[in-house]
C-alpha cells in the first residue's frame, strides 16, 4: 500500500461533503495575472450562462461550453440527512436509493394496480413494526405471521416492477458517471450524456423529482445495510469517525451517524421516505444545472417546462438545534488489533461565518503538500507520521462544523506523540503570525485551484449548483476570491485562537491492542 | 502506467468495491424482462436528434532520431501547460528481493530534487506559483509530470528537466520514503477490501509473481540509493513518451522539446518479458478478520489481454453479466435479493498481460454462503444460458451511446494516444474497437462464454469474520477450505527502533 492510500483513506474522513463545501477553500483566479483575469473570467462565464427560477421556485442553470457534444447536470438539494427526523437516522440516503427506483410510468407494468400493491406492503409493515416493537407483550407467533404477511405483500407488489428500468433508459442512452450521493447537507444526482439527449434527461429527472414511487423500498432498505457494513462497520476508520462525531455533538445532527444508526435504519419506512420527498423536494429546495454543449435560448422552453412539473411548496424550515458551546475536552479511545491514528476537532462556525476563508487559509497552510508546516514537521522533520493534515469543515459545512485534525503515526509511534506534535503546530498559529510567503501562497494557489475546475463540465455544474445553493448566486464561485484576499495574518492568528483551545476539544484515537492470546501481528515492533 | 485501464464511470454506486483491474468494458443492462408488457413508454417517443458533428482533436506525434516519442495537444480554454514523460519499466521489472524500489523510486525522486536545486527548495519554488512537478513508480512504467500556469512554463519545464536528467538521489527522502512504505506494509491488514484485493492477484498470478508479490519490510528496506540510481540509468535509455497539453503555440513548443530530447543517445526498448500465466488454483481459501460484520468474497481466475480478437464481445459479455445496475448479478444480488450493495466484475484484459477474471460481492457474515453461491451460479449458467438479441442490443446501447465519453475532451484523448503509443498498439485502435464490438453477435457471445468462462477453473476467497459465518464455507461444498496466512513478515528489530 501507498502511502497516498493512506492519506486518501484519511481524506474519505471527510465523506461526501470533501467534494462540497471543502472545495470551497481551493478556490480562486491568478494572482500572478491579477484580479483582471478572474473579472475576465467571470465575465465569460456570465456571457455564456443563463439562470431562471421557474414558478415553482426551482432555479435552472445553463451554462454553454460547447467543447465537445456532451452535458453534465446536478440537481442539488438543499437537504441530507442532517434533516432527518429524530428516530429517523439514514432518511435523505434511504430515499436518494429510492430516486432510482422509477416513476408512475418508468418500472411498472401496471401503476394503478401497483399503487394498490404498495398500499398494502406500508399496512403490513405498520402492523409488523408494532408488534416488534411492543415492549412488553410481544408474541413471538404473532410476529412471525405478520413477518410473513409483509413478506406476502411486498411479493405481491414485485410482480408489477420492472426492475432497474430507470437506470437503464439512462444507460443504454449513454449515461456517463451516473451516481448520486447524500451529505449531511445536501443530495446530489448527476450523470452526463450526448447532448442529444438533453430532453430525454429532462424527461427523466423531472419526473424521478417529482413522481418518486417507493417501489422494492425494503431490500433496498437491506442494501443500504449492507452500505452501512461495507462504509463503517467493517472500517477501522469508519468505526473510528462515528464515535469522534458522535462524542464531538451533544445536540446537533452533525454528531448522528449519517448513513443512519442501524437500529433506526432497519426500521425506517418508505412511508417515512416518502414524507421527506414531500417536504424536502421542492422547487424552492432545488437547483437544477447543466453545462455543455446546450445553448440556452433553444433549451429553457423545453427545460421550464419539464421542471415546472416538480411540485411547489415553501422553502422547508431552518433547524432550531444549535449545538452549544463545548466546556470541555472530550476524548475517544479504541483499543483494538487495528493500527494506531490519531484524529481531534474543534467546534467552528458554519459556512456563512466571517472568518471562513479565514479557516480555509489555516487549512492550506497547515496540509496544502510537502510545503505544509504539518508535513514539514511530523512527516520531514520529526519522522514520526506518515501523514498528517488539517482539514475542515467537517462533517458538514452548512451549519457548525468542526476544524479536524489528524496524523497516521509511523511504526513504533504512537497516537499521543501525534497529539504532542499536532499541539505544538497549532501553538504556532496562535503565538506567531504565518510568514507572508505562506499568505500568499494561499491565495495564489486558491486562484489556479479554481480555474483549473473550470474545463470540467460535472465538476462546473456540481460548483455551480452548490453555490447557487449556499449564497444564492453562482457567482460567488467567482467573488469568494475577494473575501480570500482579506484574509490577514493577523486573521489566523486570531482565529486559532480562538478556535483552538483545550475546552474546545474532542480527540479520537486507535491504539494498536494485540487481539488476546494471539501473538503481535502486524504490529509495529 | 497511471491510466493503463480505461474504465467508464458508470458503475459509481459499486466502484470503490470493484478492483480497477476487472473491467475495461462499460455499463448495464438489463435481464430479460419476461411476458410483463409495460403500458407505454413515454421516453421512447422523445425526438433523440443527430448529435452535433465532433471531430476530436488529435494530439500532433512526432518521432524523433533516436526513437523518442512527442505528443503536442493544444488547448486554449485555460491558461495552464502540463507534460509528462512517460518511462517503460515499472514494479514487474524490479528485483524481486527489493520488491518495492520502484515505489521508492517514484517518491524519492522528486523529493530528492537535483544538484542544482534540492527537493525542498523546489517544493517551495513551486507551491509559490501553484505549480507542480510530481514523479511516480507504476507496475509497467515511471513518470515525471509537471504542470503549471502558463507565465511560469518555460520555468517549470526547465526544472523538470532538469530533475529528469539530473536526478540526485539522497539517502534521507530514500529514509523517508521507506518510512512511508513500511508504514503501509504494517498497515496492510487493517482493511477486508484491501486484503481481498492483494490476495485475490496473488491467487491468481502466484504470489512470487511480478503481477502479485508485494514489497516487504525486508524487500524494500535493502533498497539503497545505488539502487535508485542504478534503476534510474537504466530506464532513462528507453523509449520514452513525452507529451505536452495546453495553452502553447505549438512550433515553439516543439522546438522546445527537440532541443530538450534530441540529444539523447538512442533509446533501447526493454527486453520482451516471458511470463508464465496459470491461474489460480481451484478452491475455496478463506481470510479470518474478527472486527467486520460484512464478508468480501472475490471469485476469481485469469482473464486476457487486449490483442485477444475477442475482446469486443467479451466486453459486451461483461456488459451483460456483472457490469452495472441492470447486469445479472446486479439485477439478482443487489436488486432482487438484497444481499449486497457492492456487486460486479466480469473479465478482465489488459493492454499487455492477461488481466484477472473478478467477480465481488459484499454481503453481511451471515448471508455469505448464500450470496457466494448465488453469484456462483450466475458464472455457471453463463456459458448454459444462451444470450439473448435483446440482451446484446442493451448492452451495445450501453456501451456505443457513452463510447464518445472516452475522447470527450482533448485531455482524454492525449492520454490514450500515449496508451496506445506505450503498449504498442494502432492509433486508431478506439475506432477499430468500436467497429468490432458494433459487429457482435449473439452467437459470438455464446461462443464466447463457453470458451472463456470455465468455472471449474475459478478460485473463491471469503475475507470474513469466522464467527459469524454460518452456515460455514464448508457449506459451498467446494472443498476443503483454505485458510491464508496473512501474518506480516517482521524483520529483526531495527538498531535504535522506539518503543
Amino acid at each position: 500500500m501507498r502511502i497516498e492510500r493512506l492519506a486518501r483513506a484519511a481524506a474519505w474522513l471527510a465523506g461526501p461533503l470533501a467534494l462540497g463545501l471543502a472545495a470551497v477553500t481551493a478556490q480562486g483566479a491568478l494572482a500572478q495575472q491579477g484580479v483582471s483575469a478572474e473579472t475576465a473570467m467571470l465575465k465569460n462565464f456570465e456571457q455564456r450562462t443563463t439562470t431562471k427560477v421557474l414558478p415553482n421556485g426551482l432555479t435552472l442553470i445553463v451554462c454553454e461550453r460547447p467543447e465537445a457534444p456532451v452535458f453534465s447536470y446536478a440537481t442539488f438539494i438543499d437537504a441530507g440527512d442532517v434533516n432527518d427526523p429524530s428516530g429517523e437516522s439514514g432518511l435523505a440516503h434511504m430515499f436518494e436509493h429510492l430516486a432510482f427506483k422509477g416513476t408512475s410510468q418508468i418500472g411498472t407494468t401496471d401503476y394503478a394496480a401497483e399503487k394498490v400493491a404498495l398500499a398494502k406492503v406500508e399496512a403490513a409493515n405498520a402492523a409488523y413494526q408494532a408488534e416488534f416493537l411492543k415492549p412488553v407483550g410481544r408474541d413471538p407467533k404473532k410476529l412471525e405471521e405478520l413477518e410473513k404477511a409483509f413478506a406476502a405483500a411486498q411479493k405481491d407488489a414485485e410482480q408489477y416492477v420492472i426492475p432497474n428500468q430507470f437506470t437503464d433508459i439512462a444507460e443504454r442512452n449513454g449515461a456517463n458517471g451516473l451516481n448520486a450521493s447524500t451529505g449531511l447537507d445536501e443530495t446530489m444526482y448527476y450523470w452526463s450524456m450526448p447532448e442529444n439527449r438533453l430532453e430525454l434527461w429532462a424527461w427523466m429527472e423531472s419526473s424521478r423529482l417529482g413522481d418518486t414511487v417507493p417501489r422494492e423500498f425494503y431490500k433496498e432498505r437491506s442494501v443500504v445495510m449492507e452500505e452501512r457494513r461495507m462504509r463503517t462497520d467493517s472500517q477501522p476508520i469508519g468505526r473510528m469517525v462515528e464515535q469522534f462525531l458522535a462524542t464531538a455533538y451533544v445536540a446537533h445532527n452533525y454528531g448522528r451517524s449519517g448513513i443512519g444508526w442501524p437500529s433506526e435504519l432497519r426500521q425506517i419506512t418508505a412511508t417515512e421516505a416518502m414524507d421527506f420527498h414531500k417536504k424536502y423536494y421542492v422547487g424552492a429546495n432545488i437547483v437544477e444545472v447543466v453545462v455543455g454543449d446546450v445553448k440556452a435560448a433553444e433549451v429553457m422552453p423545453m427545460l421550464e417546462k419539464y421542471f415546472s412539473k416538480v411540485p411547489g411548496g415553501p422553502k422547508p424550515e431552518e433547524m432550531t438545534t444549535v449545538e452549544p458551546k463545548q466546556f470541555a475536552e472530550k476524548s475517544v479511545v479504541i483499543r483494538e488489533a487495528t493500527q494506531p491514528f490519531y484524529i481531534e476537532g474543534y467546534h467552528r462556525p458554519s459556512y456563512r461565518d466571517k472568518d471562513n476563508a479565514v479557516y480555509d487559509a489555516i487549512q492550506d497552510i497547515m496540509s496544502n503538500g510537502r510545503v505544509s508546516r504539518m508535513y514539514r514537521s511530523l512527516v520531514r522533520d520529526q519522522k514520526i507520521a506518515a501523514a498528517a493534515q488539517g482539514f475542515s469543515p467537517f462533517p458538514g459545512g452548512k451549519y457548525p462544523s468542526l476544524f479536524a485534525f489528524y496524523a497516521v503515526p509511523l511504526p513504533g509511534h504512537t497516537p499521543a506523540q501525534m497529539r504532542e506534535a499536532i499541539h505544538k503546530e497549532i501553538d504556532k498559529l496562535k503565538t506567531t503570525e504565518v510568514t507572508d510567503e505562506e499568505l500568499a501562497m494561499f491565495k495564489t494557489r486558491a486562484r489556479a485551484d479554481l480555474l483549473r475546475g473550470l474545463a470540467d463540465n460535472q465538476g462546473l455544474a456540481n460548483a455551480m449548483a452548490e453555490y447557487q445553493t449556499r449564497y444564492g448566486d453562482w457567482r460567488e464561485l467567482f467573488t469568494q476570491l475577494d473575501r480570500i484576499d482579506k484574509v490577514t495574518k493577523a486573521d489566523i492568528k486570531r482565529v486559532a485562537n480562538q478556535v483552538f483551545i483545550e475546552s474546545n476539544r474532542t480527540s479520537a484515537e486507535i491504539e494498536f491492542t494485540a487481539p488476546a492470546g494471539a501473538e503481535t501481528k502486524g504490529g509495529a515492533e | 502506467m497511471k491510466f493503463s485501464e480505461q474504465r467508464t464511470e458508470c458503475r459509481g454506486r459499486i466502484r470503490a468495491a470493484v478492483s480497477a483491474a476487472v473491467l475495461a468494458a462499460v455499463c448495464a443492462l438489463a435481464l430479460p424482462l419476461g411476458a410483463a408488457a409495460q403500458q407505454a413508454k413515454p421516453w421512447e417517443q422523445i425526438p433523440v436528434p443527430p448529435l452535433h458533428a465532433f471531430h476530436p482533436q488529435q494530439p500532433q506525434r512526432i518521432q524523433l532520431k533516436n526513437g523518442i516519442v512527442l505528443f503536442l495537444q493544444e488547448d486554449h480554454e485555460l491558461p495552464f501547460v502540463s507534460g509528462s514523460v512517460l518511462i517503460p519499466g515499472g514494479s514487474r521489472d524490479e528485483d524481486a528481493a527489493k520488491a518495492g524500489l520502484v515505489d521508492l523510486y517514484g517518491m524519492a525522486w522528486r523529493t530528492s530534487g537535483t544538484a542544482k536545486m534540492d527537493g525542498d527548495a523546489m517544493d517551495d519554488l513551486l507551491e509559490q506559483k501553484a505549480a507542480h512537478i510530481e514523479t511516480g513508480g507504476d507496475i509497467d512504467s515511471t513518470a515525471l509530470s509537471w504542470d503549471s500556469l502558463k507565465g511560469d512554463a518555460d520555468q517549470v519545464f526547465s526544472l523538470a528537466l532538469d530533475l529528469l536528467l539530473h536526478p540526485d538521489f539522497k539517502a534521507d527522502k530514500l529514509a523517508l520514503a521507506q518510512q512511508q512504505e513500511a508504514t503501509g506494509i504494517v498497515r496492510r491488514n487493517d482493511e477486508a477490501g484491501e486484503i481481498a484485493g492483494r490476495e485475490g492477484q496473488k491467487l491468481v498470478y502466484g504470489a512470487d509473481s511480478p503481477y502479485a508479490r508485494q514489497p516487504e519490510l525486508a524487500t524494500m528496506g535493502s533498497v539503497t540509493v545505488a539502487d535508485l540510481k542504478a534503476w534510474h540509468d537504466k530506464t532513462l535509455g528507453g523509449r520514452l513518451i513525452v507529451s505536452v497539453s495546453g495553452d502553447f503555440d505549438p512550433a515553439a513548443m516543439e522546438a522546445k522539446l527537440r532541443a530538450a530530447f534530441e540529444k539523447l543517445p538512442m533509446t533501447k526498448p526493454l527486453p520482451a518479458r516471458h511470463d508464465a500465466f496459470a491461474g489460480p488454483k481451484p478452491g475455496v481459501y478463506f481470510i479470518n478478520k474478527e472486527d467486520v460484520n460484512q464478508s468480501n468474497v472475490q471469485i476469481l481466475g485469469l482473464g486476457t489481454d487486449r490483442r485477444n480478437p475477442d475482446v469486443p464481445t467479451l466486453a459486451v459479455m461483461n456488459d451483460i453479466v456483472g457490469g452495472g445496475f441492470a447486469s445479472r448479478l446486479f439485477q439478482t444480488i443487489r436488486t432482487k435479493l438484497g444481499l449486497a450493495y457492492a456487486v460486479g466484475g466480469g473479465y478482465g484484459f489488459a493492454w499487455d498481460h492477461p488481466g484477472t477474471f473478478h467477480v465481488v460481492v459484499m454481503t453481511k457474515s451471515e448471508s455469505t454462503v448464500e450470496a457466494t453461491h448465488e453469484a456462483l451460479e450466475i458464472i455457471k449458467k453463463t456459458p448454459a444460458q444462451p444470450f439473448t438479441e435483446e440482451e446484446l442490443k442493451r448492452a451495445k446501447d450501453n456501451i456505443l451511446n457513452s463510447f464518445l465519453f472516452r475522447y470527450d475532451t482533448r485531455d482524454k484523448v492525449l492520454a490514450e494516444r500515449v496508451r496506445l503509443e506505450f503498449y504498442g498498439y494502432p492509433a486508431d485502435y478506439l475506432e477499430t474497437y468500436k467497429a468490432a464490438l458494433e459487429k457482435v453477435t449473439v452467437a459470438d457471445l455464446n461462443a464466447a462464454a463457453k470458451k472463456y468462462i470455465q468455472p471449474d477453473k475459478l478460485a473463491v476467497l471469503v475475507v470474513g469474520n469466522q464467527g459469524e459465518i454460518k452456515p460455514g464455507l464448508d457449506e459451498l461444498k467446494l472443498g476443503t477450505v483454505h485458510p491464508i496466512d496473512i501474518t506480516i513478515p517482521m524483520p529483526k528489530q531495527p538498531e535504535g527502533a522506539e518503543k
